[in-house]
């Protein structure tokens, strides 16, 4: 099916006609529509490349209870996504070619986004041994990004070990900073709102030291970092410090981080258990100023899937993370643009340009340009929705923003030129391609 | 009340409201027949996650005097041992009958949970819960200083707060659920507090607490204080380096026999008052422990009065 879309505030722009042919964005400019196209009306909608997720749980395979491939990448579309990177975390670790080869195939059959699973830096997430980077990135799967999500690779040997040794595959690490030791049995961020719930605290500094003890390190040895999930706002400084000295360090916020702080924690409601903890307003305010000036690079949203059982249950005995694709780019958008921060091509650059340099993913996060390929999201920005969880097309329940009316709703999602979700509601998969 | 979570829930009102009932119910303790038929055909499951003997006792004393049926659920030997959740184990008790759950729990906000949830719609006493609070020992420690210091000076405690009494809690701030319940409900009936306490031992975050902070022991009994609560400290602290040891901690912190001297000497009227248990010798010295000054058994017995206050509030408005 080829497709024309009308009338869409190109990145929130210029009104253009967009003609999608065989996969690719074929004119730009007004366009009379013709009898082998379908017309998409995209009046006061806003056209966007399709987003690319550095940092989904699609929990397959092992955890099939709590999210598949198939609809951890439906949730994908509907968010507005044409690609994600699936992290490693999953039983078997994705540390070898097989793992990381079959989540690349279970992505490729299901045919909502790109699935571009993320390789473990150590074998088992162990944190003692490197796994075979070389085997994945030279898989099928053809993985860039390195990543023991979950855990931090807290050796500082074997960190500059994975640093130096991904350059020879153009890889990047992809680190979660959490200092083990200032963090044991951490359930909350550590401040004024832990002393009074009596909860074991999460220090920011044990974030802090990390990121900067590995922006040095990659310094030191010339190579690529990306920092998952920035939560503190000295995080964005040692960053913001980082990228002044020319160091080649990206980084992601998730969108709960923009909006959430640890007060939601009084409630005692597992739902809002996170890794990294929700922080204070300060730092939500750190790093959306962060994002605004360029200190930190994308949005990642750690979609973390959970049965209900792993939430149903008392803080302490409760899984940590939370739902997020569904839900992102309209926390993008109450954050970032309607507080006049960011502009639509901001977004599109936080959401999509620059996650898929880091993943180093080819064809996506293009410009809207003649020739490119139609990964394609056509937001309506002045639509408000409630979100409800149960009606969502992941598996997980556990959003933080339930019952949170939000702006902004995907109408459409083009995968290669194929639509995804027409009218805000999955169409239909992009066939098997080669 | 709906439930007894966390004495920051309780206003003023409520909390003299409590104490008030609690003298009440002291004095019923004195009698031959001791029991009330209060809370006659309701039972109260006590559900104890974590080992207490002394609060769960004094919470059967309390329920049991009050004539309500008591049973007691304690993780150990039970089927949280297989695995069972929170959620199926409050919901058992729930079919079973249980009409108020009095529950321990070593998670922070375990009791909370239980209230906020539809799980179970019963009322629920927070009986300790990890590091956050334990609502019936400020309350009993807020009575036996009310009564002492309406004894000493003459007066009926009936309907007054702790306005202008100076206050010290000292020890293991940090862990304790204790001081926690007391720096809120201490504040509400007009006290104020000083928390003392090694640095390590103290939250970060602590300094937004309604409170003073000192590292310094000697210099805030100086300052001249009505009472002094001295925490329990786990010699095993020291482990994860909270202090060098045992000993060190006790020269700095602890209420020993040179403290207990000055006090006396300075002829001040300072109350110590201990939760228990006691670690003798560490945060306090038997003498402390012994003199005439101590209230750590009238605590106890205090206990017992202010749980069934609590239970009857509970429990009772819905009585027909």
């Amino acid at each position: 099916m080829n497709y024309l879309i009308q009338q869409a505030a190109v990145l929130g722009d210029t009104v253009q006609d967009v003609l999608i042919v065989d996969g690719k964005i074929a004119q730009i400019g007004s366009i009379e529509a013709t009898e082998n196209v379908q017309v998409i009306n995209a009046k006061n909608l806003v056209l966007l490349p399709g987003l690319v997720d550095t940092h989904t749980h699609l929990r397959e395979p092992g955890r099939e209870d709590a999210e598949t491939v198939e609809t951890g990448s439906q949730a994908a579309a509907l968010g507005g996504y044409t690609a994600v990177h699936a992290m490693a975390n999953s039983t078997p670790v994705a540390d070898n070619a097989g793992v990381v080869e079959q989540v690349y195939e279970l992505g490729r059959q299901a045919g909502w986004v790109d699935v571009r699973p993320v390789g473990a830096v150590t074998v088992g997430l162990a944190g003692k041994q490197l796994s075979e980077i070389g085997a994945m990135a030279d898989s099928r799967a053809a993985v860039k990004m390195f990543s023991d999500d979950g855990i931090c690779v807290w050796d500082p040997l074997l960190m500059r070990r994975a640093l130096e040794y991904v350059k020879a595959f153009d890889g990047v690490i992809a680190q979660h900073a959490q200092e083990p030791r200032l963090t044991e049995g951490a359930q909350m961020n550590e401040g004024e709102v832990s002393s009074i719930l009596g909860m074991p605290g999460w220090p920011a500094v044990a974030e802090e030291s990390i990121i900067a003890r590995d922006v040095l390190l990659a310094e030191h040895v010339g190579a690529r970092l990306h920092i998952c999930h920035v939560s503190t706002a000295g995080s964005v400084e040692i960053i913001r410090w980082a990228k002044a000295r020319g160091i080649n360090v990206t980084a992601e916020a998730t969108p709960h981080h923009l909006l959430l702080t640890d007060e939601k924690v009084r409630t005692y409601d597992p739902v809002y258990k996170v890794n990294p903890p929700l922080r204070r307003e300060a730092d939500v305010q750190a790093l959306r100023a962060g994002l605004a000036d360029g200190t930190i690079d994308v949005i990642g949203t750690d979609h973390a899937p959970h049965p209900s059982e792993s939430k149903d249950c008392e803080w302490g005995a409760a899984a940590m993370g939370m739902t997020g694709l569904e839900t992102a780019l309209s926390i993008v958008q109450h954050t970032l643009v309607d507080t006049g921060l960011l502009s639509w091509a901001d977004v599109a650059r936080i959401t999509s340009t620059v996650p898929a340099q880091i993943g180093r993913v080819a064809d996506q996060g293009r410009p809207i340009a003649v020739g490119e390929p139609a990964n394609l999201t056509l937001v309506d920005p002045a639509a408000t929705w409630t979100v409800d969880p149960s009606v969502m097309a992941t598996k997980g329940r556990n959003s933080p923003f339930a019952g949170m009316q939000l702006p902004g709703s995907v109408r459409a999602t083009f995968l290669h030129g194929h639509a995804t979700v027409l009218d805000s509601k999955l169409a239909t998969p992009r066939p098997v391609h080669a | 009340m709906k439930h007894l979570l966390s004495t920051a829930d309780l206003t003023r009102e409520e909390a003299i409201s409590i104490l008030d009932i609690a003298e009440e119910m002291r004095e019923s303790g004195t009698r031959a027949i001791k029991k009330l038929p209060a809370l006659r055909g309701r039972t109260v499951v006590n559900l104890f996650f974590e080992d207490s003997t002394r609060t769960r006792i004094s919470f059967e004393a309390a329920a049991k005097r009050l004539s309500a049926d008591v049973i007691n659920f304690s993780a150990k030997g039970s089927s949280v041992s297989k695995g069972e959740s929170l959620k199926d184990t409050a919901q058992t008790l729930l079919a079973i009958g249980a009409d108020a759950v009095v529950i321990r729990h070593p998670d922070s906000g375990a009791p909370a949970r239980l209230a906020a949830t539809d799980w179970i719609g019963l009322p629920i006493v927070n009986a300790g819960d990890g590091t956050h609070e334990h609502p019936t020992q400020a309350l009993l420690d807020a009575f036996t200083l009310r009564r002492q210091v309406a004894l000493r000076e003459g007066v009926n405690p009936l309907g007054k707060g702790l306005d202008g009494l100076k206050v010290a809690i000292v020890g293991d701030i940090l862990h304790s659920r204790v001081a926690r319940s007391n720096l809120w409900l201490l504040n509400t009936l007009g006290a104020e507090v000083t928390m003392v306490a090694p640095p390590t031992l103290l939250p970060v975050g602590a300094h937004a607490w309604p409170c003073t902070i000192s590292y310094g022991l000697d210099a805030v009994i100086a300052s001249g204080i009505d009472a002094l609560m001295m925490l329990r400290v786990q010699g095993e602290r020291m482990n994860a380096a909270y202090f060098p040891n045992p000993r060190e901690y006790s020269r700095y912190w602890g209420l020993d026999d040179a403290r207990l001297a000055t006090l006396d000497a300075s002829g001040a009227e300072t109350l110590i008052m201990h939760p228990g248990p006691m670690n003798r010798g560490l945060e306090i010295s038997s003498a402390a422990a012994d003199s005439p000054r101590s209230t750590v058994l009238d605590q106890v017995t205090n206990g017992v009065a202010v749980r069934m206050a609590s239970l009857y509030m509970l429990l009772s408005g819905d009585l027909i």
